[in-house]
């Protein structure tokens, strides 16, 4: 398979970015997307040009390192997937395939592909936890936990931080990231105590952070490569009001 | 040459831990607050002791190449995590798991150690469940467990496919707790380069931020290495792409021993080799084997039929599949260790039974299906199959899967005493890097154990037993002559990386690298092709500095750079790794010699010569490295053949 | 309680708060102008209209009304612009992600509904405040306005009845994501209930714009 990619070449944080249009030919539709980045690279590399970097790690589909949104869609045209699972037989032979990073003020671009995802860490900072030392906890099986809620907040657990939600909202919001881990622990009795603090701060960084604000588009959810569901946003709101309001 | 002395407690050996914790030194409150602790890596092994150690108190600074501590590769293990807590009533105890991981190691681990490991495994869940980890629960609310390789009763705690990504988000979390508080300093993409020694101790780190290139002087009283594995070493593994034994590296070049650095795990259920542009391989869970059943046509006929893409495997009748597992271990059937039924896969292919290019067998759930339904093997399996199908774009409800072995862990790695200490003071290493628990394999389900026990419960103890001897050491400058020299010595190592402008490209030396490690160091050795990996791995090592090309500057985001001082010293690792296969005269676990092997092709072990731990330690550049052998003791366990027959 | 409303969720809350109480008077006022298709000379109407202008617990919540109208408005704009403000470069290609397609335009149906509002206002409300004239043909009795005639006046006009139904088509749009947006704002997001709420919205986003519109048709074709 051939085909014609655009992709956002940008030398740092400060620089003019612009797109590039490069060639690739030959490519096994077995391939997975990144692969195909590789063996770009690989002839750039050949040419003495400067590779394109673009973020990746497990290229299984759960450290959330990779990133890229394809021809309009985070992580591509395939629903349930991260990048490094896209596979080329998803295109068609000669199609042209743009390639741009996540865009978002709280997600800067630090070089080409390649953009900063610090602001999720902060979130988690501020309250996504159980504030218990090592040791000194109760056995596993002290609290019995209905299998209906510690499934979903399973559901909500398997959010990989790879910001597609907020590539993919037209607002940039990062509220099914924050609604995950708040669900997770709302769900949880471990997580009780500190649910009234922990859906403030949280809330309250991801305000500060310059994310905008949900206006209910379901994109994030269309997204999501773990399929989080809007419930859990529907679940932070009421968390957020119990919180406000009592 | 350096004497190991494994520093294990006196009596025995249920004691032994109880005993050192009792005696050991501890440093009070006030003086943690003085003390600096470095922790390289943040996936189950660094995060954990990197949280552990901020709540006590001390100031941690921790440091990832990953753009977030979330990303490190524990966080892809699927299957579970073990632990003796024997709620399901069959039989479980602290014995059986230390018994099961001793003899599952083909008794090449250190027993303290491993009993050690089997004592705090129940710690460590009740300490998941209070973070807030969604394990797997029954309708009563209580625990699930499901059962592994290796193992009789069902030990493993686990949550969905993604136990690793839920274990990790646990200690993140707990990281993340402590940042906040400012106990814990975190550095993101940022690599260690070299270790600082300091009148014979571990002081400090040496890193490059690769966002700006930037080197950096790191000082801490104590260093402690959570990096992980070297299993990239073979260019295909199930490693993460960044997965690197750089940091492994630089401390032996530094005086750390490395120990068995032969044993690799080579992984049975991942998905086969496609192509040569492939970049890495997906493991598919052990826990698959549960219900799926392992074959391969009975028929060469059908095999050959198969790849030529004549036959379809469901059109195999029951009679002429060969579950070879099942034929040749009845007592564990599927359920046989990594190291059994990754060779086995091998053995049916090589003799040309492997389906899909050959290099492939089946994973079949079509009996499952029909015994419990499709529904239950979907709750149970169901994004294992789903990233299956995303992958090979086949139905594995409806046709079997195809795996094949792949590497996966090393179970080599630092030597470390019973305090996680390596041969320098004051380095630690904890995880997957030391090399301690595993033997020559390791079970299923155990490195997520592995990783936590040390961060959580064995470092925070042990390293207080080496630091209460340091609390009058003020904090050291990092002008310090030692932390210029190590600077100078990265910054030279990558100015003559940069400078060369070969014309072959990192990932290409990577790969001849990977193909090498592959068919000579790789499921089977022998002296041959060990001696011959020796000599091809310094060829290439020499053509590497010659003509390897780097694109970009070295103060600027280059992920070329990175690759290129990763796989220096992958090349270096490669021929040590080569050169312990060709020491280690005997087959044990993941290592297969196949000049030792019974008349029935197990792994043949010479205990008489070689119950010992190889810890390599290092000469110099161009000087054959010493060989320090740990002797290895069995008070509590008869060895014996292992049988899962 | 403290500073709930300074946060990115409490404004939202404000506006959808704001949002459905518009709704519900939206209702009344439709049952209103329903009246004006009875054929009895716009007594109701008239009776309606006069109660409207008149009853004090109307005269309490008209200030509310407008309230409600600013809150939604202004909050509508200070959250838009954050949320262009969140992506300050643009994507070249435009995202294609499915989403629900009238929530991607609720800030242009919004401005469209504001548009039509200010005129609403010229042709009724302003009147009733003495700020502007009726229109042409009205002659409005001794102390009261007669909407009656005013509306009529203005349905048989051609050119404002087509904006008044395209309006309520907009109305519509907007209708269709504002409603169950508003209970997933609320935090009623429930796996029964939810296809219910849908249902509802869906069903009011269609209706009520078609109640409206019903009155100008008449007028045009089969008043006589």
């Amino acid at each position: 398979m051939d085909f014609t990619l655009k992709i956002w070449r940008q030398d740092g944080p400060e620089a003019k970015g612009k797109f590039v249009t490069y060639q690739i030919k030959n490519i096994s539709h077995d391939c997975s997307f990144l692969e195909m980045l590789d063996q770009l690279n690989e002839q750039l590399v050949d040419k003495i040009e400067k590779p394109v970097c673009f973020d990746h790690d497990c290229r299984e589909g759960i450290c959330g390192m990779c990133s890229l949104y394809i021809n309009g869609r985070p992580h591509g045209n395939d629903s349930g997937i991260t990048t490094c699972q896209l596979h080329m037989r998803k295109f068609k032979d000669g199609d042209t395939i743009v390639i741009e990073p996540w865009r978002a003020k709280a997600f800067p671009i630090i070089k080409d592909l390649v953009v900063s995802r610090t602001a999720f860490d902060k979130i988690i900072q501020e309250g996504g936890y159980v504030s218990i030392n090592t040791g000194g906890v109760p056995d596993g099986n002290a609290i019995a936990i209905s299998k209906v809620d510690s499934d979903l907040a399973m559901d909500a657990a398997q959010c990989i931080g790879c910001g597609a939600c907020v590539a993919a909202c037209k607002n940039a919001s990062a509220m099914l990231f924050v609604s995950a881990k708040v669900s997770q622990f709302a769900l949880l009795p471990q997580g009780k105590p500190e649910a009234k603090e922990r859906v403030e701060k949280m809330v309250a960084k991801m305000d500060e952070l310059g994310f905008g604000n949900c206006t209910n588009t379901g994109a994030c959810e269309a997204e999501c490569p773990k399929e989080i569901k809007l419930t859990n946003i529907a679940r932070l709101n009421r968390e957020f009001y119990a919180a406000k309001l009592s | 040459m350096t004497v190991l002395n494994s520093k294990i407690p006196q009596g025995p050996v249920s004691e032994k831990w109880t005993y050192y914790k009792a005696h050991q030194n501890l440093v009070n409150p006030a003086n943690k607050r003085k003390l600096d602790i470095i922790v390289v890596g943040t996936g189950l092994a660094g995060a954990s002791a990197a949280a552990s150690l901020g709540e006590l108190g001390f100031n941690v600074k921790i440091f990832c190449y990953q753009d977030s501590p979330r990303r490190a590769h524990s966080i892809a293990a699927q299957g579970g995590i073990n632990a003796a807590k024997n709620y399901q009533n069959d039989g479980d105890s602290v014995y059986r798991l230390f018994y099961d991981t001793i003899k599952g190691g083909d008794y090449r681990a250190r027993e303290a150690n491993v009993h050690r490991l089997a004592e705090v495994s129940n710690n460590i869940i009740d300490q998941c469940v209070a973070q807030g980890v969604p394990f797997a629960r029954d309708y009563g609310g209580l625990l699930d467990n499901r059962s592994f390789g290796g193992a009789q009763v069902s030990r493993t705690f686990y949550a969905r496919g993604q136990t690793g990504q839920q274990l990790l988000l646990g200690a993140y979390s707990a990281l993340s707790r402590q940042i906040k508080k400012g106990t814990v300093k975190m550095y993101n993409r940022t690599e260690m380069l070299d270790v600082v020694i300091v009148d014979g101790k571990a002081r400090g780190i040496i890193t490059r931020d690769l966002t700006t290139g930037k080197i950096e002087r790191h000082f801490g009283h104590a260093v402690v290495l959570g990096t992980g594995g070297y299993g990239n070493v073979f260019f295909l593994s199930t490693n993460a792409m960044g997965s690197n034994g750089s940091a492994a590296w630089q401390v032996y070049k530094r005086g750390a021993c490395m120990a068995n650095p032969c044993f690799t795990q080579i992984h049975p259920t991942c998905i086969p080799v496609h192509g040569d542009y492939q970049s890495k391989l997906t493991l598919m869970s052990e826990s698959l084997r549960n219900d799926g059943r392992i074959w391969v046509p009975k028929k060469k006929e059908d095999a050959e039929a198969i790849r030529a893409g004549k036959l379809k495997p469901t059109q195999i009748k029951e009679e002429d599949r060969d579950y070879y597992l099942e034929r040749r271990y009845p007592a564990f059937g599927n359920l046989v260790p990594r190291d059994v039924a990754s060779r086995a896969a091998k053995e049916r292919c090589d003799a040309g039974f492997g389906v899909g290019s050959g290099l492939a067998v089946y994973l079949d759930f079509s009996s499952a299906i029909e015994r419990l339904g499709k529904n239950v093997i979907e709750q149970r399996y169901g994004n294992l199959f789903q990233m299956y199908e995303k992958i090979v774009d086949e139905n594995p409800y409806e046709t079997p899967m195809m795996i094949y072995p792949a590497v996966h862990y090393t179970m080599g790695g630092i030597w470390v005493d019973y305090e996680l200490q390596t041969t320098i003071p004051g380095l630690f290493a904890t995880g997957e890097a030391n090399f301690s628990d595993h033997g020559a394999n390791r079970l299923g389900a155990s490195a997520l154990m592995q990783g936590l026990a040390d961060g959580y419960f064995v470092l925070p103890y042990t390293i207080q037993n080496y630091l209460s001897a340091d609390i009058r050491t003020p904090r050291m400058s990092t002008d310090l002559a030692p932390f210029a020299e190590a600077e100078k010595n990265v910054q030279d190592k990558i100015n003559r990386l940069m400078s060369i402008q070969g014309k072959n490209s990192v990932d290409s030396f990577h790969k001849r690298l990977g193909h090498i490690m592959w068919e000579k160091v790789g499921m089977a050795r022998t002296k041959e092709s060990c001696t011959a990996a020796i000599s091809e791995i310094k060829a290439l090592r020499q053509e590497f500095w010659k003509d390897v090309r780097v694109t970009g500057s070295a103060t600027e985001f280059n992920p070329e750079l990175e690759k290129a001082l990763r796989v220096a010293d992958f090349l270096e690792l490669g021929e040590l790794m080569a050169k312990d296969a060709l020491n280690r005269e005997e087959s044990c676990g993941g290592h297969f010699r196949e000049e030792y092997q019974t008349a029935e092709g197990e792994a043949d072990r010479q205990d008489d010569k070689f119950m010992y731990v190889a810890a390599w330690e290092y000469q110099g550049d161009g000087k054959e490295p010493i060989l320090n052998k740990e002797p290895l003791v069995y008070e509590n366990i008869k060895v014996a053949q292992r049988n899962y027959k | 309680m403290s500073n709930i409303f300074c946060s990115s969720i409490g404004k939202k809350l404000l506006m959808s708060l704001a949002g459905i109480f518009l709704c519900v008077f939206l209702l009344v006022h439709l049952g209103i102008n329903l009246m004006l298709l009875r054929n009895d000379g716009g007594e109701v109407f008239k009776l309606c209209v006069e109660f409207m202008t008149t009853n004090i617990l109307i005269k309490i919540v008209e200030p509310v009304l407008f309230l409600a109208f600013l809150i939604h408005m202004i909050w509508a704009a200070i959250l838009q612009v954050q949320n262009w403000m969140a992506r300050p470069s643009k994507y070249a290609v435009t995202n294609h992600s499915q989403s629900s397609f009238f929530s991607k335009y609720m800030i242009h149906t919004g401005i469209i509904i504001f548009a039509f509002l200010v005129l609403h206002f010229v042709n009724f409300y302003f009147v009733k405040l003495g700020l502007t004239s009726p229109a042409q043909g009205v002659n409005p009795v001794e102390g009261e306005h007669d909407f009656y005639n005013m509306a009529i006046n203005l349905f048989t006009q051609p050119v404002y009845s087509v904006i008044y139904i395209a309006f309520f088509i907009f109305l519509g749009f907007h209708f269709n994501h504002a409603f169950q947006s508003a209970f997933q704002t609320f935090g009623l997001n429930h796996k029964k209930y939810t296809p219910a709420i849908k249902f509802i919205g869906l069903a009011y986003s269609i209706l009520v714009p078609a109640g409206f519109a019903i009155i100008p048709i008449y007028f045009m074709f089969f008043w006589k």
